[in-house]
């Protein structure tokens, strides 16, 4: 058996990633991610990295910024409110065509909120993140292994295509322990980065990083490269855990903490004899819709369970186009749903009710 | 499929989270799956403190405990929270030298151990944590020298491994209580 030890969901992020290669954190210390900075600042020292506590947020992701344009892997990580201090350098790695791992351990909004799990920062990591058009790969572990999994698929993604990618998570995944298998995890070596910034010794043309563009036709030129290679990933990157969906008529959508809840849920409503699956995104952008498209097939109802107001649950309707019902069962502002909560809502949708 | 829901509360402080990752540890060790759940934040700072712990035999939804199978009070206010929430036919352990009342359900098992005070006349008195577990453990027939040691092992850093001994002997006083 592999060598297991129990780890904090924000321990886990900090530990991947340093087996992944990174050797440069930036941060300034928010609740409920504090431990990452912490891990951190104790590791990095030892292994000939570099630990360095910002004076703000925003100096945190342009420092991300450099050590990116050097080719460097690099990372940052923060909480609801220092995420959204962030959207202005997120832009700019968009615009530069930058790799980065940026971690959100998600807490209740909006403003400063509070600092118990959430997950309504949902549409600002899939869609509006900063200005101007871009996208970031967002994946959404659900275990503490996944913590660790996916912080290793974040570099090599954001590596692969030259963008950003955020690990998106929330307070119960970042403060809760549960056995994690570190040296299971698969460390691909870093693809080359001939456009990195390194140095020319005089023996090639320099590189330019840079986000300004004043012609817009060709300003327009970079956008449609951009969303070519979106396109791409779209096709090729989105990924989603099917679970008791083989017969299911009924199909909750969680994903992160709403997924764990839903699962006790889903399992209960199965041994009352209820038709009900669950898929469970694991890539919120690029969004599995295929996996949704093909769940057609048998499901009738669709109840998105969320730490949020609704926010997946407009991507849940777009990629089944409508052609079924869809209803919300969530709760808000730090507060999680039950497995009794979300057990209600699956069966009232099974004795034919909307919600 | 056995799962067992233990859910530990007092004051932050009386190592309420210590326990709870020491039953975290020794599931892990007897190969089961676990999970740990801290509540964080401003109460964590001298407030009331909880954690949430699974231990089962199949792979662990919700880590949250909100109907625990077992339910740990080291003071009064969590005793007041949580006694309502217990699974009928669930159990009850608290430190009675500093909860005066008692558990007012009869439809749970609830056995009281004056822990602190056990404590502080042994010698140990920042440990009260560690006899109610020791009797716990004892009670549910899964205290063992070697099983806590190895659990201990994990919890109690090198720096500090000369605790792992009187770490021991709080929880086998505990395991020996008799009400």
């Amino acid at each position: 058996m592999e060598k297991k030890v129990l780890m904090k969901g924000n321990e886990a992020i900090a530990e991947a990633a340093i087996r992944a290669g990174c050797r440069h954190y930036f941060g300034y210390p928010i609740t409920p991610q504090t431990e990452i900075a912490a891990y951190m600042a104790k590791r990095m020292p030892k292994i000939g990295g570099t630990f360095l506590q910002a004076e703000s947020e925003i100096a945190a992701i342009n420092m991300v910024y450099g050590v990116a344009s050097a080719g460097l892997r690099v990372m940052t990580s923060s909480s609801s409110p220092g995420i959204s201090l962030k959207g202005e350098g997120l832009s700019y790695l968009a615009g530069a065509d930058l790799p980065a791992l940026v971690v959100n351990v998600q807490r209740g909004g909006p403003g400063l909120g509070g600092i118990q799990p959430s997950q309504s920062d949902y549409f600002q990591a899939t869609r509006g993140a900063g200005h101007g058009d871009f996208r970031m790969i967002v994946l959404a572990p659900a275990s503490v292994q996944e913590m660790a999994e996916l912080t290793v698929s974040a570099f090599d993604l954001a590596d692969k295509y030259r963008m950003t990618s955020m690990l998106l998570a929330d307070g119960t995944m970042g403060q809760m322990m549960e056995p994690v298998a570190l040296d299971d995890l698969k460390i691909n070596p870093m693809p080359e980065k001939p456009w990195a910034t390194t140095g020319t010794k005089m023996e090639r043309k320099r590189n330019i990083i840079n986000s300004l563009s004043l012609v817009p036709e060709e300003l327009e030129q970079f956008n449609f490269a951009r969303y070519e290679k979106y396109a791409k990933i779209e096709r090729e990157e989105a990924r989603a855990e099917e679970y008791r969906m083989e017969d299911a008529e009924i199909c909750v959508a969680a994903f992160g903490i709403a997924s764990r809840v839903s699962r006790n849920a889903v399992d209960a409503a199965r041994e009352m004899g209820i038709k009900v699956g669950m898929i469970r995104p694991i890539t919120l952008w690029p969004f599995p819709k295929e996996t949704f498209k093909k769940s057609l097939s048998t499901v009738k109802k669709y109840i998105s369970v969320e730490l949020n107001m609704g926010q997946m649950i407009e991507d849940v309707r777009l990629s089944t186009e409508c052609r079924r019902p869809v209803t919300l069962c969530n709760r808000a502002g730090g507060m999680i749903p039950t497995p009794e909560q979300v057990l209600e809502a699956i069966k009232s949708a099974a004795n034919g009710g909307e919600n | 499929m056995s799962t067992t829901k233990y859910l530990f509360s007092g004051f932050g402080g009386q190592g309420i989270l210590f326990i709870g990752k020491l039953v975290a540890y020794k599931g892990l060790i007897e190969d089961k799956q676990v999970s740990w759940l801290p509540s964080y934040g401003p109460e964590m700072r001298g407030g009331t403190a909880s954690c949430s712990v699974i231990v089962s035999d199949g792979q662990v939804g919700s880590p949250i405990v909100s109907n625990p199978d077992v339910l740990v009070a080291m003071n009064l206010p969590s005793l007041d929270r949580f006694e309502s929430a217990v699974v009928p036919g669930g159990s009850v352990y608290y430190d009675s030298s500093l909860i005066e009342r008692k558990v007012k359900r009869n439809d749970v098992k609830a056995v009281g151990v004056p822990a602190t005070k056990l404590a502080s006349e042994n010698g140990f008195p920042t440990l009260a944590n560690m006899i109610l577990l020791g009797k716990i453990l004892s009670d549910r027939g899964e205290f063992s020298d070697e099983g806590i040691k190895a659990a201990l092992g994990k919890v109690i850093s090198a720096r500090h491994a000369d605790m792992l001994e009187v770490n021991l002997r709080a929880m086998q006083l505990g395991a020996n209580y008799k009400e």
